[in-house]
Parts: structure tokens; C-alpha cells; sequence
């Protein structure tokens, strides 16, 4: 019953590339892309050019070189001998740890206020909205450096902690605030697997036995399910569930000699436990009350955008008001909220290249920073920096958005 | 019309290219300005003043090269550099010389292609600790929280001493000296360190200096002094020989007050070549007869330039040491102005 020919199959001309339609986006696509291959060419050759000219190469030999400085924050082996890429190494390890730590401080924080911002109390809703004014409407560097400041000029310094008459005493005698970090009690084991000390291998099995519990702890809950569906009475899940979590890492520490090591002062400083430095807290913090402001607003509009019928739907079978928040809003709210979670995320990561303000660590301190310097080879670092800081932030989008696909209204 | 304007605007763009690409010195004089590079506040060497004016020891170097080139002290666009920007400003063409207590090393000299035209200051790295830390040596600073100025030597030298002597420590990077007294006088570190003479004009600064003290041990070798780009030879020379002239005006024993007699008259033949009475020294570089002498005039000699800004009468308090000359048991040497 079609009424529609075919188009007259013509043989191809030259000219149709730019007079035919169905060819010429192509075409003009075609010479934009030389275009701006030409055009990177051209920049690359100046580039080397104007480098020969001053007689200096691109090498990255220097890499293998001893750093030879030290660094205040070390995850991994490292001294002043250890080359350049292991300096490097420290400052990527000590970013990802920051970049990691506010990501989870943030959406917590911005979870909070976003949620409250909304609620019916008239206090709580303008102290939120007050926090989410304040923190996103001044720089993240104001605020590192503020909090920074008021660490270091108003905590004690360790020598304050020292003789009969000090001015200040340890929390509970287990913990230190100094202007120079906290210090908190460090766990550590005194046996390990063959009858040594206690080694990374212990804390390897405490991870594996953390994993073991998650999936049990799932198990329960899924076969709780279960029964409730088939009979209409759910089974208590609280008593077999911390069961599952604490059981297994109790027994674990009692057969392996779990100690605490307290902080002490010694010397110049306190040593034995875990020390937070001050940069670190105060680039953890700003970065955390920075970021959650602007996910606070991101909840808030999610939550928005779930139409009012849910929550009316949702009282009108029962429910109870708490729960519908975390059972049907937030659940359709995350549709909205995770896209642009994921700038945030991209945000914190690459701001927290602004720890060289406050002397943290990061990659861009070691490598873009003390390295570029005492080496001189700039292009190489910052080209190094560059590719580091695009990877870490296309790993995060990925992750974020096969999370977001998995969360996505599925349409059938 | 039209076409005239951008024909004309063409041809003063190809002008400037070639303006560019020639020497610094030509650069200097057809702006009118030198483009000098100096600390971002390092009282005694450079800092500004209350009225702020830029004062110091680095400074009186920029101004003297400004008199000689430009025969106006006050031609002098300071530009401020930390540790890191120091070098890029430097090899970028922002500024035209560097007067920032810049240590002469090797790999600076030949990697990253600048000339040292010579050492004003001969200085050594020191540590400052507070009196109440009961600490009498650098060897007792085992685990001692130490600030330290990113991107200089004293952050190579201070990791190798404390290796070689096999104690530990805690550096705390910091970006200028501001900030490190201000961590310092926190107590966010036990010690700072940092050239011998920073250190003491730092502790002049304080509210009260004399609770901190300058531990003995001096453990490296900086001589500081004022570097150029290298391969532009001509403009390094007359940054070179006016600080050449402002020590051997020193030796010679002209000042500031009797150069203006000393080059009417005088019996010394090398006083006279300097000070452009006899010769044409300073035609050799391009420059007037008369540059060492306006140089001397408006800055002093360079003993002058050290009590006005370093010297023992200052707050600062340092003594001459290895910066005397070396009729007097000191390093300073030029060589003969012939």
C-alpha cells in the first residue's frame, strides 16, 4: 500500500559531499577534525620548537633520579633516597586519601542538611539553609585556610602536654589535640600467623573477615524476606545480624592479641599511635562542609522533584513519616541526586589539589610541587599532573555512572 | 583607509617582534623600567618599607643596576617571587634580573640555563629554636618538627644533615616566610630553617627576639647573589660589574658622600677608571662613562649598602664574617677594573 518510492539511485558525484544532505554534516564534520588536528600539530611543533630553542628536551629520566627531600605524610615506604616516582607515588596515595575521605564526609554532611532543609520545623529548616549560604558562597580556600589558622594558633602545642604543671592533658589520656594533628590511639597485633608479630597479613584477614559478615549479614536479611513474604511474619534480624559482624572480629582479636597504642609524648612530639596531621584535617574538613553544601542543594532538588502523591500514597497505606523518606522518596530522589553527585565528587577530587596551601602532601605538592622545583623539568611534571588528575576523575565519572545506570528507572 | 591602519598596525607588530628578540639591555632602556625579582618580604634584604618603598640589601642591587643602566635609582618595577615562581618569572622574560638571596648551585647554573654574575651575600643554612626548648645543638633535634621553605636548597641540605647524622624528623613545607614565622611562632614547628641571615632578620621582626636563638652548627655552603638568563652575555655583564664596582668602591674607599670629589679628583688610576674619569669602561657595555659612579652614588658602596640594611647597627645585627673584604679576612674579591 506504499505510496513512497525509493529515491532515484543516482551513481555518486563529487559535489553531492556538500549540495546532498545526507552527506554534507559528514563532510564538514571530515574538515573539522583535520582542522583541529592541524591546529594541535601546529601548537605541539611550537611547543618543541620554542623548547630546542632554549636548548632544553622533554625527559622523564628524572623520574628515577633520588628525590631527595622528605615528606610529612607517608603511606608507603619512603625517604629522601627514594626516587622521584615513589615521591610521586606518596603524593598520589596521600590525594586519593583526602579525595576519598571528604567524598564520604560530604555526602554524609550534604545527606543531612539536604534532607533537613526541607523539614517541617521552622528552626531546623533555617539553620540548614543558613550552613548551605555560608559554606558554598565563600571559596574552599578561604575555608581551608581558616581552618588551618584556627588549628594551629588556638590547639596546644605538644609542649604543653610536658611537665607536672602542663596547661593542657590528654582526652581521656588517649587521645591529643595538638596544633600539629591528632593523635589517637593506634590498634596493632601482637601475634601473627605463625607465631611473629603482627603484620599487614592481620589486617588483610580483617578485611576478608569484614567482607565474610557483609554477605552473611545480607543472607539474613534476604532470607528474612523470604519467610515474611511466604508467611507475613518477618524474624527478628537485629540479634543474628550483630552476631554475624562482631563474633568473628572479637574472636579474632582475642586469638591474635589485639593492643592499643597510646599516643605518648616523647621528645619533641608525641609518637605511638595514629596521627592525623593538621593539614590533612583542616584540607578534610573544608573540602567535607564545602562540597555538602552543594550536595545538600543537590538532595534538596532531588527530593523536589519526587511528586507529592508519593508521600500522600505512602501515609495513606501506613507508613510511618521516617520512613517514607528513606523507603519510597529518597530511593526516586536518587535519580535525581546522582548525576550531579558526580561533579561534586569530581570537584572534591580536584580541589583538594589546594593542599599545597597548607603544606599537605598531595600529588601536586610532591610532584608538581618540590619535584617540578628542585628538578626544573616543568612540562614533564605538569604534563605528568595532568594525565593523573583526568584518569583519577574518568575512573570516579565511570564508577559514578554505572552506579547511576544500575539506580535508573528501568523501562521496559 | 582601512587597509592603511592595518597594514601600519602590522608593520609595528613586526617592529616590536624584532624589539623583542633583541638584547635585555635594549628591552630595559626602551621601557624605562628595570624588571627586577626579589624575596616577598624578607626584612633587611627585601622588604617594603612604611611608606612602601622596597628597601634591603637585594634591593639596593636592583636599584644600583637601574642607576648605572637607566640613570634613575627609582626605574625599578619590583616584582615579587616566592621560592617555586622564582625561575619561571625569571626564564619567561617577566623580570630581568633575579635579587632574591638565590643560592649558586651548578645544576641551577647549566640545567636550567642561568648565569650567577656573582655573590653579594655568603651564607650558610641555620636552624632558629625557641630559648625555652632547652635545645644547645642541631644534634638534639632528633624528632623535632621542622619548618622549611619548599622548593629551595636548605630543603635538600636539611634531609641530607639529618641523614648523615642518622636523626629523624618531621618537615612542615611552607610556601614564604610569612607563613613560616607565623607557624613557627605557633609552635606548629620546633625549629625553622633557612639561610643563617633570613633567620636573623626574621627573628628581628619578632616581638620578642631575643627568646629565640640561631643554633651554631652552620651545615651548608650558600653563597646568594644575583643570576640572569643564560646567552644574553652583554646584559649579564653589567648586572656582573655593577656589583663588581659596588664592592671595589668599597675597597677603593669611595662612598656615597665622597664620589662626587673622588671623580673630580683623584690620584688613583683605578678609582678614576671606575668612576669614568679615565677610560671608557663603561662604554664597552653599552652603557655612559658615568654608571659605576651614579650606581655608588645613589646606593653606597657595598659596605655602605650592608651596615644601612644588614649591618650591627640595624635590628638584624649581622656581623660582616665572610662578607668583609678580603684585605680584611673576608671572601669579597673583584677582579681590577682595566
Amino acid at each position: 500500500m506504499s505510496t513512497i518510492s525509493d529515491p532515484p539511485k543516482g551513481s555518486f558525484r563529487l559535489s553531492m559531499l556538500l549540495n546532498d544532505t545526507r552527506y554534507r554534516s559528514m563532510t564538514l564534520q571530515v574538515i573539522a577534525a583535520i582542522a583541529l588536528a592541524l591546529a594541535l600539530a601546529y601548537l605541539y611543533s611550537n611547543l618543541a620548537a620554542n623548547l630546542r630553542a632554549f636548548g632544553l628536551n622533554i625527559s622523564f629520566a628524572f623520574l628515577g633520579n633520588a628525590a631527595g627531600y622528605d615528606i610529612n605524610q607517608t603511606l608507603i615506604d619512603y625517604t629522601s633516597q627514594s626516587t622521584n616516582l615513589r615521591a610521586a607515588f606518596v603524593g598520589i596515595i596521600n590525594t586519593l586519601l583526602v579525595a576519598f575521605l571528604a567524598c564520604v564526609t560530604a555526602t554524609v554532611l550534604g545527606v543531612i542538611a539536604g534532607v533537613l532543609r526541607l523539614s517541617n520545623n521552622w528552626l531546623v529548616r533555617k539553620l540548614m539553609s543558613f550552613y548551605v549560604e555560608i559554606f558554598r558562597n565563600i571559596p574552599v580556600l578561604i575555608w581551608i585556610i581558616i581552618i588551618f589558622t584556627i588549628m594551629t594558633v588556638t590547639l596546644p602545642g605538644p609542649n604543653e602536654f610536658r611537665g607536672d604543671n602542663a596547661t593542657s592533658s590528654m582526652l581521656f589520656d588517649l587521645f591529643a589535640f595538638t596544633n600539629r594533628g591528632v593523635y589517637i590511639p593506634g590498634p596493632y597485633f601482637t601475634r601473627g600467623f605463625g607465631g611473629g608479630e603482627g603484620s599487614a597479613l592481620n589486617w588483610l584477614m580483617v578485611l576478608a573477615l569484614l567482607a565474610g559478615s557483609f554477605f552473611g549479614a545480607r543472607f539474613v536479611t534476604a532470607r528474612a524476606s523470604r519467610i515474611q513474604e511466604a508467611t507475613g511474619v518477618r524474624p527478628g534480624t537485629l540479634l543474628p545480624n550483630l552476631t554475624i559482624w562482631f563474633l568473628p572480629l572479637i574472636a579474632f582479636a582475642l586469638v591474635f592479641g589485639l593492643h592499643w597504642d597510646i599516643p605518648e609524648l616523647k621528645g619533641f612530639n608525641f609518637s605511638g599511635g595514629i596521627k592525623i596531621g593538621a593539614p590533612l584535617i583542616a584540607l578534610w574538613l573544608a573540602l567535607s562542609v564545602y562540597t555538602g553544601a552543594f550536595i545538600a542543594e543537590n538532595v534538596r532538588a532531588g527530593i523536589q522533584a519526587v511528586s507529592k502523591g508519593q508521600t500522600e500514597a505512602a501515609a495513606a497505606l501506613g507508613i510511618r513519616q521516617g520512613r517514607i523518606m528513606s523507603l519510597v522518596i529518597l530511593p526516586q530522589a536518587l535519580r535525581v541526586i546522582i548525576p550531579p553527585l558526580i561533579s561534586q565528587y569530581l570537584n572534591i577530587t580536584k580541589n583538594s589539589s589546594l593542599a599545597i596551601l597548607v603544606g599537605y602532601a598531595d600529588i601536586t605538592a610532591t610532584l608538581g610541587g618540590i619535584t617540578l622545583n628542585q628538578t626544573g623539568r616543568a612540562i614533564e611534571c605538569v604534563l605528568l599532573l595532568m594525565a593523573f588528575y583526568l584518569i583519577i576523575s574518568l575512573t570516579i565519572s565511570a564508577v559514578m555512572n554505572v552506579y547511576n545506570k544500575s539506580m535508573k528507572l528501568k523501562e521496559r | 583607509m582601512k587597509k592603511s591602519i592595518i597594514l601600519g598596525a602590522l608593520t609595528i607588530a613586526g617592529l616590536s617582534a624584532v624589539a623583542a628578540s633583541a638584547g635585555t639591555l635594549d628591552d630595559v632602556k626602551a621601557r624605562g623600567k628595570l624588571n627586577c625579582g626579589v624575596t616577598t618580604g624578607l626584612v633587611g634584604f627585601a622588604a617594603p618599607n612604611a611608606s612602601g618603598e622596597w628597601e634591603g640589601f637585594d634591593v639596593a642591587v636592583c636599584r644600583a643596576v637601574a642607576a648605572a643602566v637607566l640613570g634613575d635609582a627609582t626605574a625599578v618595577e619590583f616584582v615579587p617571587t616566592t621560592g617555586k615562581t622564582r625561575f619561571t618569572a625569571l626564564s619567561s622574560g617577566e623580570i630581568d634580573m633575579l635579587a632574591r638571596n638565590t643560592t649558586w648551585t651548578m645544576s641551577r647554573d647549566t640545567d636550567l640555563k642561568f648565569d650567577f654574575v656573582g655573590v653579594n651575600y655568603y651564607d650558610g643554612q641555620g636552624f632558629m629554636v625557641p630559648k625555652a626548648l632547652g635545645v644547645t645543638s642541631v644534634k638534639d633535634l632528633d624528632g623535632a618538627t621542622v619548618c622549611i621553605q619548599t622548593g629551595t636548597t636548605t630543603e635538600l641540605n636539611l634531609a641530607d644533615y639529618f641523614r648523615k647524622n642518622n636523626i629523624s624528623y618531621e618537615p612542615v613545607p611552607i610556601e614564604t616566610n610569612a607563613e613560616g614565622t607565623q607557624q613557627y611562632l605557633a609552635g606548629a614547628c620546633d625549629t625553622y630553617t633557612t639561610d643563617a641571615s633570613g633567620l636573623a632578620s626574621t627573628r628581628a621582626t619578632f616581638e620578642a627576639p631575643n627568646d629565640h636563638m640561631l643554633l651554631p652548627e652552620i651545615i651548608s655552603k650558600e653563597p646568594l647573589g644575583p643570576l640572569v638568563r643564560h646567552g644574553d652575555n652583554e646584559w649579564g655583564d653589567i648586572v656582573m660589574w655593577t656589583l663588581n664596582a659596588l664592592i671595589a668602591a668599597e675597597e677603593l674607599g669611595v662612598t656615597s658622600a665622597n664620589v662626587n670629589e673622588m671623580a673630580a679628583a683623584t690620584d688613583k688610576p683605578e678609582v678614576a677608571r671606575l668612576l669614568g674619569t679615565e677610560g671608557d669602561l663603561g662604554a664597552m657595555m653599552g652603557l655612559d662613562a658615568e654608571w659605576a659612579k651614579r650606581a655608588i652614588e645613589t646606593q653606597g658602596n657595598y659596605g655602605e649598602i650592608f651596615a644601612k640594611n644588614l649591618g650591627e647597627e640595624t635590628p638584624i645585627g649581622l656581623a660582616r664574617g665572610l662578607n668583609a673584604q678580603w684585605t680584611d679576612g673576608g671572601l669579597l674579591y673583584t677582579p681590577p677594573f682595566r
